[in-house]
């Protein structure tokens, strides 16, 4: 076992992104994950010798969540199951890493959340710091609208720009079985939604979603022989400061960094030529155009230009979130691995109506914090 | 709703409360025992980057230094970004709504080299744009907490 070169993306399985799933508990929506992703490996739970969980106690109501899904993901008794917090970008590595370690030959990746049953508000302010953030109630939206407006004045970024992004997204996610949000949005909808915290209006934002996701990971060498074998090239991860106070929020210096370290090891040079798909965590219609600059598909504040020249369209040279991204379905948690999921799917060819032709490498992304404190890209390839 | 003939149940939380007495820390308390007592800022710098830091705390991130120079801040600065909230949301710590619209705002103190997050007055949205110079306005009777500061004004 040497490196990245020696792992293999064999399975995968997502559930529907639904704005509520009232007849699935949190095991329930896991199980159907595991289920499916190893129906798609053509393996029984037995072949699996190590299972990385995630969840969000918050999102959850109880603390331990992760643990809570041992039956529901096939742990049952005596199988090693652990848990990372976080995006499931995030387990992927971990569970990687432990392939890498040598102790382990095939991890099971699962990540589950139910945005439906509780206040997203009072969630993700309790992201913050409880002495001098939470209690002037800062939380994903307000400050998500900080970043953006942040964004906007330091590059001349136009919200025309931004909402350029939601009407690609949403477009994308008809043709994709999974999406939760299936509507057809003009540049006018998404500037004439309601206004929720200047410059940011409802269509510049991703919904609340219930959903789960599970990936099998291998470093068996029989798996690069799988009908399914996507190849990991690449992996990178980075985080920046928490307060928000403390970075330029208009700058993604963290996934700067994660992903020169995802192409150093992939060998890309140039990302815009070099990657023929990708998914990235958009939350929010103007973190798209951020995150191209922060993955080199542009120089910083480049991100506005490139929506203009419809480069991440469809047809476009580079195209992004073929699936519809977040902004068409946002399990959050499970947000990154349904990316990853994703790219393996277009790498395989298996991506259905949705599927960008030729695709031979492929970049996930996932994130993890308040305005992308924290970055994980994979690079993954035939 | 129902699902193959079964009514789907949904349980409620219900009223039980988990408070929590947070440990403010020896940079912290000192912060907001100057906003309380004197509505005074102070912030914290880094010997080896120099860097000022509001609010204040122990370790500099990127240096990986401990940091005990304190260096007064002002009370006037100049907006960063900002939003204006246009629809009413619970104030979590009150769980009352806030009246719509006000304004957030990343607020660069003179003397700091962070932004400072808090409320910005909305009374004249024209005024209220990036580099706007804000000065606070501190409560009456004031706790030793966040929301000894009021909100920050704009006064362009």
């Amino acid at each position: 076992m040497n490196g990245v070169e020696d792992i293999t993306i064999i399975g995968v399985g997502q559930t529907a992104i639904e704005r509520e799933k009232p007849a699935d508990t949190f095991a329930d929506m896991a199980y159907e994950a595991v289920t499916k992703a190893l129906d798609d490996a053509g393996m029984s739970i037995d072949d699996i010798d190590n299972i990385v969980t995630t969840s969000n106690d918050f999102w959850d109501g109880r603390t331990i969540s992760s643990m809570a899904v041992n039956d529901a993901v096939g742990a049952g008794l005596g199988k090693n199951i652990t848990t990372v917090e976080g995006d499931g970008t995030f387990s992927a590595f971990y569970g990687m890493c432990r392939i890498l370690s040598g102790s382990y030959k095939n991890s099971l990746i699962v990540t589950h959340v139910k945005g439906s049953i509780s206040d997203n508000i009072h969630i993700t302010n309790g992201i913050f710091d409880p002495i001098y953030m939470r209690p002037i109630g800062l939380d994903s939206l307000n400050t998500a609208a900080l970043q953006m407006r942040r964004y906007m004045a330091k590059y001349g970024i136009s919200e025309e720009q931004c909402a350029k992004v939601s009407v690609k997204n949403h477009a994308n996610a008809l043709k994709n079985p999974y999406a939760q949000i299936k509507k057809t949005f003009t540049l006018e909808d998404v500037m004439d939604s309601r206004l929720i915290a200047d410059p940011l209006k409802l269509l510049d934002c991703s919904p609340i979603s219930d959903g789960a996701a599970a990936v099998i990971i291998s470093g068996e060498e029989s798996a690069k022989k799988h009908k399914n074998a996507v190849k990991v090239r690449g992996v990178g991860y980075c985080a920046d400061a928490y307060f928000l106070g403390d970075r330029d929020l208009a700058d993604a210096n963290a996934l700067d960094m994660a992903a020169s370290r995802a192409y150093e090891s992939a060998e890309i040079v140039d990302p815009l030529s070099e990657i023929d798909v990708a998914e990235v965590y958009d939350a929010f219609s103007y973190m798209e155009l951020m995150w191209y600059e922060g993955l080199g598909f542009c120089a910083p504040g480049g991100g506005g230009k490139l929506i203009d020249r419809g480069v991440t369209e469809m047809d476009g040279k580079l195209p992004v979130n073929p699936s519809g991204g977040l902004l068409s379905g946002h399990p959050v948690i499970t947000g990154g691995l349904i990316r990853l999921i994703e790219a393996c799917l277009q790498v395989r060819g298996d991506a259905g109506d949705h599927q960008v032709k030729g695709v031979k490498t492929a970049l996930a992304h996932g994130v993890n914090g308040a305005c992308g404190q924290s970055h994980c890209v994979w690079i993954v390839g035939r | 709703m129902t699902n193959q003939g079964v009514d789907l149940l949904t349980i409620n939380s219900g009223e039980a409360e988990q408070p929590f007495c947070y440990t403010v820390g020896l940079e912290g308390s000192k912060f907001l025992t100057e906003i309380r007592d004197n509505k005074r800022f102070v912030g914290i710098k880094c010997p080896k980057c120099g860097k000022v830091y509001v609010p204040p705390r122990k370790v500099c991130g990127p240096c990986f230094t401990e940091m005990t120079e304190w260096v007064p801040v002002k009370d006037e600065g100049y907006l960063h970004s900002y939003t204006i909230l246009r629809f009413a949301f619970l104030d979590p710590e009150t769980g009352k709504e806030k009246p719509v619209p006000y304004g957030y705002a990343f607020i660069r103190l003179d003397g700091a080299d962070t932004d400072f997050q808090h409320y910005v007055e909305i009374k004249d949205e024209k005024k209220v744009k990036i580099g706007a110079r804000v000065r606070a306005v501190f409560e009456e009777k004031r706790a030793g907490k966040i929301t000894d500061v009021k909100h920050f004004v704009v006064i362009d």
